[in-house]
Order: structure tokens, then C-alpha cells, then sequence
């Protein structure tokens, strides 16, 4: 250290007495103790230590000091446009924004930019090699420690008094059983968890309306319920929600439909056609791979596809899956028109609609056994 | 001549240029009738000549894939019944008459001999050959008579999933797409929407409503007016081009930066 300042007093002439953000002659950063540190330090000479270029360290000089003027212009900017850009308008806090975040920018890069290259190119390179003392403490400092365990074990009463240690190791005894009993609540047989396969299982489309009717199907975002007769289309798709329920995205999440109107002779036997009527058949919208909502629609090819991986269903034929990592069809749902003439649900799904769980199990063979059709 | 003159002077001469005449109408009816026998709503309405026109227009420009008689080949669809609104929407938009056929027709600039007056005439003959929808009045598709609000509800129901939430379209099978709404005037969503080009789905009248449909497109066409605050929209489809950006631009340019600092500087020694 004490060369390098040494050089720099040499070096350049310009430096004061005392530059600011450096002690005052006479004092140092370590208080007095600094006068006691071991001088070998500067012995080991500057091996290692490689010193710039002095004509490259002057250009390196200058490099930082237009840097730092860059700082100190795009400050001053940062400062005049926060006066100059008022905020307001859509775009007058645009440019506000921008004008600021440029300048701040601006300064922040330069500064790096300049203390970046004065250490790359004005300060000495240092290669240093520190070698590690042993890991172990000698002999007597380890003899020394084990005579004082002992020692203590001894005075603690802890060999001498049973008592205190029989009552202290009776007291630890339940504390380590304490995880023990939480672990008993990993059944959750009795918990809400315990019902997702009943409440899977359901949706809203096997209850009733307030007159006791089943619920009829009404276009998502207008609530208009649908006549049969109107969606006459064919290559249409409507997205669809259960009447009374368009607000309720609980019972949205598994009810949500797409409802598709095909030319009688275009549908397969995949789809149950007791569930569909005159050409329109309802599917949960609802993707049983992750349960993203699957309605990109091609009414060339009938593909129903997923937006979020790219699972590909047959909507022509049941929803069977042709593409992608869904493992099974969309569910059916079962619909037929009440005395108006509008599209109303026969009742829920018969298997669960939306992604695999666990309870779930293969519902669509238990409905197959149960003699109702997936 | 001089004939022709006496003739004139006959006392039976009127009475013959009248059944002449007559015979002459009569036939051209008949014509007419043979030709096109759908149209006698467009004859009715004094629109026979565009029907007419916009038949030899069918013939020369889409007859060869659509069939003489507009009755589909292997390479085209049937026409009969798509009506007027899809011929405005397939050729105003350039999509026909299709440079090949497909996956994808895509938008492309309309083809040199299509003119607002020709596609009127072609419109007219498709609509007579059975119907279907015609094409929308200005009021119809007006986006300031719209309610964005709702629109942008059914919009989000019924249209995001394919075209984006911006409009800006995205990917679907076998090399298909939903394509960018924002090129598209007010008349040719309505069009669209009606008649269901190529693979997109059909949402008619009756399901949801023209003034639904103007609700759709005053949401459509605000959407598309909107800045974007950040500064560059990235085509607004969402985060894969944010992160492609991210990652590529972002992250070297931090990478580069670490590699500058910490690089040990060649010395001579």
C-alpha cells in the first residue's frame, strides 16, 4: 500500500494535500492500530502485482472522465426533464416516463461503464496466492478441550444426580413424539379434501331451475337462453353456461360449454346421439388434460383443439382425442329442447368433466358397467 | 327502301310491329328464365344485369374449382347457398380467386381485375343461385354505433381462443391459422362472423345477434386503436414473443456485460 501511494505522489503532481474521501494527513481508516501491522506485507514485494501501462492507464483516464461527464450531463437532464415533461395525458406520461427512464439509464450505464474501465485499465492486476493453515488445532488445544467437557459434564451434576438426568430425558421424550401425532392428519378421509371426487364429479347441470325445470343452456356474455330452432347453422359453435349460474365462476369452472351444430350426416358414432339434438351436440369446454378451455374450432375438419398443449379432439366423433397429451375424450353432455323449443340439459355429465385426479379412477368403464355410456 | 317505306304506310303495319315487339320481349324472357331460374328475386328488384355480369365473371375466375355451375369440384366447395356476404369477405380480402389450393388462404391483395363493382355483380349471382347472407348494410357494421363492452364479452366467449385477445390470430392444425384481425374492415368481420370462411366456425344471426355483431366489431377496431405504453407491441401475441425477446436480447446482452467485467485483460509481461 504504502508503495502505491508513494508512486502516486510521485506520478502526479496535481493531487492536493488532502483529496477528498481520503483521511487527513496524519490520521488513518484503522485508528492507531494501523501502525501495527506486521511490515512484512510490503516485504513480499509486488510479485503478482502488475502495474498498468502508464500511456495506456492516461487514455484509460480519460475514457472514465468523459464517462463520468456523461453521468453528470444525463443527471442534470434527468433533473430538467422532470420539470420540462409533465404528466397528464396518456402520452405526456409517456414521454415523462421516458425522457426520465432514458436519463437515469444513461447516467447509471455511464457510471458503470467508467468504474468498470478505471479498474480494468488504471488499477494494478493482482494475481495472489493465499495458502490455507491446517484444518485440525494442535494437540494441547484439543487435550485442553476435552479436559474442560469433562470437567464441566462433571460439575453440571449431570453423571452425579439421576434424578435431574431420568427428569430431563422424560421431558425431552414427548417433545420428540410431538410430529409424530401431526403426522396423523396426512388422512384427510374427514376433510374437505376427502369430497373433490364428489364435488368433481358434479356439475351444475344436473340441478334444477327455480321451477323445479332443468337448466336451460345460454349463450356466455349475453345470458340469452338458445332456441334450438336458431342455431341452424352448420360449421356454428357457441360458447355456452348453465342458466342462473353466469356470474358464478366456481360452478363455471366445470360447467362451461361449447356447443357445436353439425349437419346430421356429418356426426360419427362416437358421439351419443340420444344426447344431441337435430345436429347439435354440447361438449365441456373444459380440457381433460389440464383443464385449459379448449375451443379453437375448425368447422372444416370438426378438430376441437387446446390452446395451452395442443390436444386435438374429434368433435364429430364424441371429442375422441387424435392429437396431444389429453387422455381422454371432452365429456358429452346431455341435451334435448323443453315445450319452447330452447336447449336444456337431460341432466349432469355421467362422467367427471376436466383434468385426471386421483379418486376418479376410469369413470368412463364404471358408467359403461353400470350400463350408461361415457 | 323504298319498300320498306310503303310497308310503313300499310294500314296492318302497327299491328305487326306490335306482335314483333312482343315476340321479342317474350323471348328474352324466356331467355332469362332458363338461365337462371333463382333469379327472379334479382330480376324483380332490377338487379338481372348484375346477375347476368356476375355470372361470365364466375364463369372466367371461379369456375374452375367451384364448378360451371357453382356446384363444387373436388377442389372447391359448393357456393350454393353460402351467399352474397362470403363472396364480398373471399374477394374483397384477396383471399379468392386462391393463388393454389391449400391449408390456408391467406389475405393478399385483391386480384387485378376485382373492382367494388365487380364484386357486387359476382355477389349478386352467388346470392341467386340460393340464397343465404347478404352482405351488410354501412349502419349495420358501424363501430361507433357498437358497445365495446359487450362486444369485448363475447368476444372473449366466443373469438379469443383462435384470434387472440388483440386480434392478432394464432396457429391451429395441419397448417392452418386464425388469421390477424386488425386488416380487416368493419364489413369483412361481419362477414366473417356470418358466413364462417374456410375452417372458421359460423356464428349466424339468430344465436347471436347483428347488434351483438356491432358490439363485436366497435370492440374489435378500439382494441386495435389502442397504444401500445410500453413501446413495442411484439405483434401483442402475448408471451412468446416477450420472452423470446427477453431471453435472447435481454439475457446476452447481461451475459456480455458479465463476460466484460470480469475478463482478465491480457497483460504483457
Amino acid at each position: 500500500m504504502t508503495d502505491n501511494e508513494h508512486e502516486n505522489e510521485q506520478v502526479d503532481e496535481r493531487v492536493p494535500k488532502r483529496v477528498i474521501g481520503t483521511p487527513a494527513a496524519g490520521t488513518s481508516l484503522l485508528g492507531d492500530g494501523e501502525s501495527a501491522q506486521p511490515h512484512e506485507a510490503t516485504t513480499s514485494e509486488t510479485s503478482g502485482v502488475t502495474f498498468q501501462d502508464e500511456q495506456k492507464a492516461r487514455k484509460a483516464e480519460k475514457i472514465v472522465a468523459l464517462c463520468f461527464t456523461v453521468t453528470f450531463l444525463a443527471a442534470i437532464a434527468f433533473i430538467i426533464s422532470y420539470v420540462v415533461f409533465q404528466v397528464g395525458s396518456l402520452e405526456a406520461t409517456g414521454a415523462s416516463n421516458f425522457a426520465l427512464g432514458g436519463t437515469l439509464t444513461l447516467a447509471l450505464l455511464a457510471l458503470a461503464i467508467g468504474i468498470v474501465v478505471w479498474v480494468r485499465q488504471i488499477m494494478p492486476k493482482y494475481s495472489l496466492i493465499q495458502e490455507r493453515h491446517a484444518m485440525a488445532s494442535d494437540d494441547d488445544t484439543r487435550e485442553v478441550v476435552a479436559d474442560t467437557f469433562v470437567q464441566g459434564a462433571n460439575e453440571s451434576g449431570f453423571v452425579k444426580r439421576p434424578l435431574l438426568r431420568r427428569t430431563m430425558l422424560l421431558a425431552a421424550a414427548p417433545l420428540g413424539l410431538l410430529p409424530i401425532v401431526l403426522l396423523r392428519d396426512l388422512d384427510n378421509s374427514k376433510m374437505p379434501a376427502s369430497k373433490f371426487n364428489e364435488t368433481l364429479r358434479h356439475t351444475v347441470w344436473g340441478e334444477k331451475n327455480k321451477e323445479g325445470k332443468p337448466l336451460r343452456l345460454v349463450v356466455e356474455g349475453t345470458g340469452q337462453p338458445i332456441r334450438a330452432a336458431d342455431f341452424n347453422s352448420p360449421g356454428g359453435i357457441l360458447s355456452v353456461v348453465p342458466e342462473g349460474y353466469e356470474h358464478d365462476l366456481t360452478a363455471l369452472a366445470k360447467a362451461t360449454l361449447i356447443l357445436i351444430k353439425f349437419r346430421p350426416e356429418e356426426i360419427k358414432s362416437g358421439t351419443n346421439k340420444n344426447w344431441t339434438h337435430d345436429g347439435i351436440v354440447a361438449y365441456s369446454k373444459i380440457c381433460t388434460h389440464v383443464g385449459c378451455p379448449a375451443a379453437l374450432y375448425e368447422q372444416t375438419t370438426h378438430h376441437i383443439l387446446c390452446p395451452c398443449h395442443q390436444s386435438t379432439f374429434d368433435a364429430a366423433d364424441g371429442a375422441k382425442v387424435i392429437f396431444g397429451p389429453a387422455a381422454r375424450p371432452l365429456p358429452q353432455l346431455p341435451i334435448t329442447v323443453d315445450d319452447q323449443g330452447y336447449l336444456i340439459a337431460q341432466g349432469d355429465f355421467n362422467v367427471p368433466v376436466g383434468p385426471s385426479y386421483w379418486e376418479r379412477g376410469d369413470a368412463e368403464a364404471e358408467a359403461r358397467s353400470k350400463g350408461g355410456q361415457a | 327502301m323504298i319498300r320498306t317505306t310503303a310497308w310503313r304506310r300499310h294500314p296492318l303495319a302497327r299491328y305487326a310491329v306490335l306482335i314483333l315487339a312482343l315476340a321479342l320481349v317474350g323471348m328474352v324472357y324466356a331467355a332469362f328464365v332458363q338461365a337462371s331460374k333463382p333469379a327472379d328475386a334479382a330480376l324483380a328488384s332490377g338487379k338481372v344485369d348484375d346477375v347476368a355480369a356476375g355470372k361470365s365473371l364466375f364463369q372466367v375466375h371461379c369456375a374452375s374449382c367451384h364448378g360451371l355451375n357453382a356446384e363444387g369440384t373436388l377442389t372447391g366447395p359448393t357456393l350454393i347457398g353460402v351467399g352474397a356476404a362470403a363472396v364480398d369477405f373471399q374477394v374483397s380480402t384477396g383471399r379468392m380467386p386462391a393463388a393454389n389450393p391449400g391449408a390456408q388462404m391467406p389475405r393478399k391483395p385483391m386480384a387485378g381485375w376485382v373492382t367494388p363493382e365487380k364484386i357486387r355483380q359476382l355477389s349478386a349471382y352467388v346470392q341467386s343461385l340460393g340464397g343465404g347472407p347478404a352482405v351488410p348494410t354501412k349502419d349495420q357494421v358501424d363501430p361507433a354505433k357498437g358497445d365495446a363492452g359487450k362486444g369485448g364479452q363475447l368476444f372473449r366467449a366466443n373469438c379469443i381462443q383462435c384470434h387472440n385477445w388483440a386480434g392478432a390470430g394464432g396457429a391451429l392444425t395441419r397448417g392452418k391459422y386464425a388469421p390477424n384481425l386488425n386488416e380487416a374492415t368493419p364489413e369483412q368481420i361481419y362477414e366473417a362472423m356470418v358466413t364462417g370462411p374456410q375452417a372458421m366456425p359460423v356464428f349466424n344471426d339468430t344465436t347471436i345477434t347483428p347488434e351483438e355483431k356491432r358490439d363485436m366489431i366497435a370492440y374489435i377496431t378500439q382494441v386495435r386503436e389502442q397504444k401500445d405504453p410500453g413501446g413495442f407491441g411484439l405483434g401483442r401475441i402475448g408471451p412468446v414473443t416477450e420472452g423470446l425477446v427477453g431471453w435472447v436480447v435481454g439475457i446476452s446482452a447481461l451475459a456480455l456485460a458479465a463476460i466484460w467485467i470480469t475478463a482478465k485483460k491480457r497483460q504483457k509481461s
